[in-house]
């Protein structure tokens, strides 16, 4: 909404891959709908499967629009601005569309004295993304720095999309990169 | 077991015996080593049994409060008027704390059992295990370990044929350090902001969805099951130090030490054995200079202290700081306090959930401080107003983030102040000794 | 008296009901305790930390708004610790605050900047670095919000959510990116959203109305009832050189609490009208024309004795019990009788409160004019008054009625001269319901006095004085020989 100056670290300075925006999918029809409602059984109110369905919304999309975040106010009796002050409380669900493989490197205090910084560049390096939280021109990568990951002892823990990856260091970066490309 | 590092003797392992076995993940692996016995023991039992086992025992939270967990149960009401919700907190987060993550990977049965038999003990039908977003992995292997479970009636309407309902929910969050408090983890669940409450009322009384709850961490859920099959007493005799501390705790190791990873020692531990035994010591060249022993959030120990200090809640606190969740990070010779303190307090400022002012205020503002102070444009006044500014964060807020962020830099400011006064004079670091 | 809880508060004993809140009872005893996200129409947040006070035995200071009075409690407000604690509360909120004062619009009632003058330090130590900046936003049809004077108390969010039951406000982010939020095409319109104005402690969010118009400490404030409905909520009429500038809402537990509607907030610029009758007007030659109010009463006292046949009263539920009772007086007293019509609207409930609502009835005295005689017979006494020997009628515009409206003469009482009433007999210029003192009777039937807000225009006076004036001149009429 507002342009805040203290920006999210994952919020990229462009519009993400520059593709126009496709007319919204809805999610919580047919299979969707069904998985919906089982995640509503386990839960004795409506918003309790508000993170699930953003989940859900995330996974479709790959970032949480605001008319997705509409489509899960209205299916969970919610009000949209609920809905995007919980989404925006979340820093991994996205408010912006971001690059085809989103990877979040820990540069976190135990992680940063094993030189998770560099492990950061080497990925920038990699994969043309100018900074932090920018998109690469060929807009397949997005590159964030996150906050403790919960590997510290596998230094550096790297995230790209949904899968972690332990132990990585900036010699391991090119390869690993070449593997997603 | 020091995993990923073969067990050491010194070690105790009971929780990580079978970190790293595979086997162990699946139903079958998991019942060929005994798993799902005490359980079924625990059914057999009234739940006041299972909680005076369990208060016999002495064991207490592995999340960072050391609260006893027996005592924790019995605070339920025994009359049921409303649902009863039990939470696992496994939305591990800490920086430096890593050893749920490992339960739930390697043995996540261990948990469903512990979380079954804290269920059934609290009158609790259905369990959330609430895991952070970020272990992919960890979720995966436990919703399968779940799945398996319900399809062998472990869980369900009629949990090991008993007749008793237990379900368990895999909650997944979604980025927020703060979900880690207790109440607010609860209200994520609730599918709101993360933000803590105001107690009391306090969870056994009102929790999630406005119910009596208990809220337990991965570790201590995990311990329970050991507790009901071997007895409270065997449990509270392993302690080496302070009878109040008992049984055994995983302690992450990470940082600039040789062998990070998780070891799993009986309560009273030297931490300087595990430092060099265990984790096999400094890398080569370096030397220990610090040790923040409880996860990120707790006083810095100087080498000297560390090398003092025994692992147990008592322990901790006779050096001046906290056991927490045993995540220790070790810095070395190299490191540069004032950066790393710096880093710190950019980790609370970015997770702080904006409710109380001396929390969003205060921690950004201290990072402004530490980074100018990193630019050299330190200014003389700046450590007293840090340390002023950590006073007012501590002990003035609806949680403890903002304690968090301020221990560490009280403590840096005390025990380092040569190098902070290094920036102030050159606007660089000390050179290294 | 002895379920009530002692306790101890700056020195001062006092005994409150159990559950009471340190912050509430200190109250009680004429101690303010500052506080910022508290505010007793919402749930307890605890969060600004600003009500934060030692109590013995405690290591730390407690917040006062969320911690509950215990028997023998010894509460200091003022001592070492506190005032730290505080003092360091507003040195936080205002690191990043504009400090603009000069050009907002709270200046005057701003609490940030009552505290701070009140216990805060005489400067910030947050040197050198750029303050947090965002664009003002437009949250709705009257309300601005300005993003850098925010303290995110979040009164405003919890007023939507748990009062006005539509989460229409949140907040987003979190840390000190932190910032209160409406979603893309869903503005803040609710029907008691300007509530949020009120209670925001500091000047975040703005009543457009309201923009850049005046400094409140110019005004002259006089308690009032809010003509807007027949809820009758209980208002501050706030004046500036003889004009109503802003209204603002009165607590009244038992009416309106501390709320009231945009409808009745809004509704003032009648009471401002310039094209007001200011003198007494008879009919002569064909037309009206100014006298004193001896000659129109006379004028008045003329017809009373000349008029044979039945009188008709066409009046306002809008006008006071006062005026209205002696209407009915004045009327009775001729064998006839009155009646009224009311505007109507929407009804606009205000969810989280009971009983609460903008009413369809748009006027205050509905219940008062039924007191009084009056009947909704409004199309059988239009057609009376066809036919009828005297009409009076009380502020009613005659709006719709066939022309002319009597074949009798016509008494007009009124603030302003409508087209149906130029062919009058008499017209006497009243007084507006800010004008004069009076009494309306809400749906509830409870009687609330409202004041005199500002000075009528020209020689109007209020419609219960030229009303008993007339029964006056109708009795010296009765008494004289014919």
């Amino acid at each position: 909404m507002s342009g805040q100056t203290h920006g999210r670290t994952d919020a990229p300075a462009h519009g993400g891959a520059g593709a126009p925006v496709a007319e919204y999918e809805p999610v919580f029809v047919g299979e969707g709908r069904r998985r919906l409602d089982a995640i509503l059984a386990r839960y004795p109110t409506k918003a309790g499967a508000l993170l699930p369905a953003l989940w859900m919304i995330q996974e479709k999309h790959g970032w949480i629009s605001p008319t997705g975040m509409a489509e899960a106010a209205e299916v969970l009796g919610l009000t949209a601005a609920y809905v995007k002050g919980v989404v925006t409380f979340y820093t991994m669900y996205h408010q912006h569309p971001v690059g085809r493989h989103f990877v979040q490197v820990c540069t976190t205090t135990p992680c940063n004295v094993c030189g998770a910084e560099k492990v950061g560049e080497a990925f920038l390096k990699a994969t043309g993304a100018k900074r932090y939280g920018e998109t690469s021109p060929d807009g397949n990568w997005t590159i964030v720095e996150v906050e403790c990951l919960g590997a510290c002892g596998f230094a550096t823990p790297v995230m790209i999309n949904d899968e972690f990856i332990e132990s990585v260091t900036p010699e391991s970066v090119p390869a690993l990169v070449a593997r997603y490309a | 077991m020091g995993f990923p590092h073969p067990t050491h003797p010194k070690e105790n392992p009971v929780l990580s015996r079978h970190f790293g076995e595979a086997e162990a993940r699946s139903y079958d692996g998991w019942v060929k080593r005994g798993g799902y016995r005490a359980l079924e023991k625990a059914l057999g039992l009234t739940r006041d049994q299972v909680i005076e086992e369990v208060k016999a025992s002495g064991l207490r939270g592995r999340g960072g409060a050391g609260f006893p967990a027996g005592v924790k149960w019995s605070f339920m009401p025994k009359q049921k008027t409303k649902p009863h919700y039990l939470c696992c907190n496994a939305d591990e987060s800490e920086p430096g704390t890593f050893k749920d993550r490992e339960i739930m990977r390697w043995t996540p049965h261990a948990l469903i059992e512990g979380c079954a038999i804290a269920a059934y003990a609290i009158q609790a039908e259905q369990v959330y295990v609430y895991i952070r977003g970020e272990f992919t992995e960890p979720i995966q292997v436990m919703q399968a370990a779940l799945d398996e479970a319900y399809a062998q009636g472990v869980l369900g309407p009629n949990a090991m044929g008993k007749g008793v309902r237990i379900d368990i929910t895999i909650h997944r969050g979604a980025g927020a350090y703060i979900c880690g408090e207790e109440t607010a983890l609860m209200n994520s669940i609730e599918g709101k902001r993360g933000n803590p409450r105001i107690r009391p009322p306090f969870p056994a009384a009102v929790g999630v969805f406005g119910c009596p709850t208990t809220i337990n961490n991965v570790e201590t859920l995990s311990s329970v099951p050991h507790i009901i099959e071997r007895g409270g007493t065997w449990y509270k005799g392993l302690s080496l130090s302070n009878p109040k501390s008992t049984g055994t705790k995983l302690f992450s190791i990470c940082g600039a030490i040789a062998k990070p990873g998780n070891y799993e020692v009986t309560m009273g531990f030297p931490l300087k054995e595990l430092l060099y035994d265990l984790a096999g010591g400094m890398r080569p060249g370096r030397k220990l200079k610090a040790v923040i022993p409880g996860g990120s959030s707790v006083p810095i120990l100087t080498a000297a202290e560390a090398e003092e200090t025994l692992l147990d809640y008592e322990g901790c606190v006779a050096k001046g700081t906290m056991l927490g969740s045993g995540g220790m990070i070790v810095l070395d010779d190299t490191t540069d306090m004032v950066y790393q303190v710096m880093r710190l307090a950019r980790f609370y400022a970015h997770e702080s959930c904006a409710q109380c002012t001396q929390c969003r205020e205060g921690t950004a503002w201290t990072v402004k401080i530490l980074q100018r102070l990193l630019n050299g444009e330190g200014r003389r006044e700046d450590l007293s107003l840090l340390l002023d500014l950590a006073e007012q964060m501590t002990g003035r807020t609806i949680c403890v983030l903002s304690d968090s962020c301020a221990a560490p830099v009280v403590s840096a400011i005390k025990k380092f102040r040569p190098e902070f006064e290094a920036y102030l004079r050159n606007g660089k670091p000390a050179a290294r000794a | 008296m002895s379920d009530l809880v002692k306790l101890t508060i700056e020195g001062r004993e006092v005994e409150v009901p159990p559950g009471t809140s340190v912050l509430e009872a200190a109250k009680v005893v004429g101690v303010l305790i500052p506080h910022y996200c508290y505010h007793p129409g919402l749930p307890v947040a605890g969060s600004c930390r600003m009500c934060l006070v030692d109590v013995e035995k405690s290591p730390k200071p407690v917040p006062s708004c969320a911690t509950p009075v215990a028997p023998g409690m010894v509460v200091t407000v003022h001592s070492e610790q506190a005032e730290a604690a505080r003092r360091a509360v507003l040195e936080f909120l205002l690191i990043n605050h504009p400090l603009d004062c000069p050009i907002c619009d709270k200046s005057g009632e701003c609490s940030l900047q009552d505290y701070t003058e009140q216990e805060g330090r005489s400067s910030g130590r947050y040197a050198d670095y750029a303050k947090r900046y965002n664009p003002v936003e437009d949250f709705g049809p009257d309300i601005l919000y300005v993003p850098n004077r925010c303290i995110l108390c979040t009164r405003c969010v919890r007023f939507m959510e748990d009062v006005a039951g539509e989460p229409t406000l949140n907040v987003e982010e979190r840390g000190d990116r932190a910032h209160i939020g409406v979603f893309e095409g869903r503005p803040l319109d609710h029907p008691w959203s300007g509530n949020v104005v009120d209670i925001c402690p500091v000047g975040s969010l703005l009543s457009k109305d309201f923009l850049n118009k005046a400094r409140v400490w110019d005004f002259d404030r006089t308690a009032s009832v809010c003509p807007g409905c027949t809820q009758g909520c209980n208002v501050v009429l706030e004046t500036r050189e003889n004009t109503v500038v802003r209204i603002k809402p009165r607590p009244n537990p038992t009416v309106n609490r501390w709320w009231i509607c945009d409808h009745g907030r809004l509704n003032y610029a009648w009471l401002n009208r310039s094209d007001r009758i200011e003198a007494p007007l008879v009919q002569r030659d064909g037309r009206l024309v100014p006298v004193d109010w001896e000659q129109a009463l006379a004028r008045v006292a003329d017809v009373i004795r000349s008029a044979r046949g039945r009188w008709v009263g066409l009046v306002s539920p809008a006008a006071s019990c006062e005026a209205l009772e002696a209407a009915a007086g004045l009327l009775k007293a001729h064998g006839g009788g009155g009646a009224f019509r009311v505007t109507e609207g929407p009804e606009a409930p205000l969810a989280g409160v009971p009983d609460l609502a903008l009413r369809k009835e748009r006027a205050p005295n509905v219940a008062g004019a039924l007191a009084a005689g009056f009947t909704r017979e409004w199309a059988a006494a239009a057609e009376a008054a066809k036919r009828a020997a005297v009409v009076l009628a009380l502020d009613e515009d005659l709006g719709a009625l066939g022309q002319p409206v009597t074949a009798g003469q016509l008494i007009y009482i009124g603030t302003v001269l409508p087209e149906a009433a130029r062919g009058a007999t008499v017209v006497l210029p009243c007084a507006n319901m800010a004008e004069e003192e009076g009494t309306f009777e809400n749906l509830r039937g409870l009687r609330q006095r409202y004041g005199q807000a500002k000075t009528p225009p020209g020689m109007a006076r209020p419609a219960a004085w030229i009303l008993s004036a007339i029964l006056e001149a109708a009795g010296r009429a009765a008494g004289a020989p014919a």
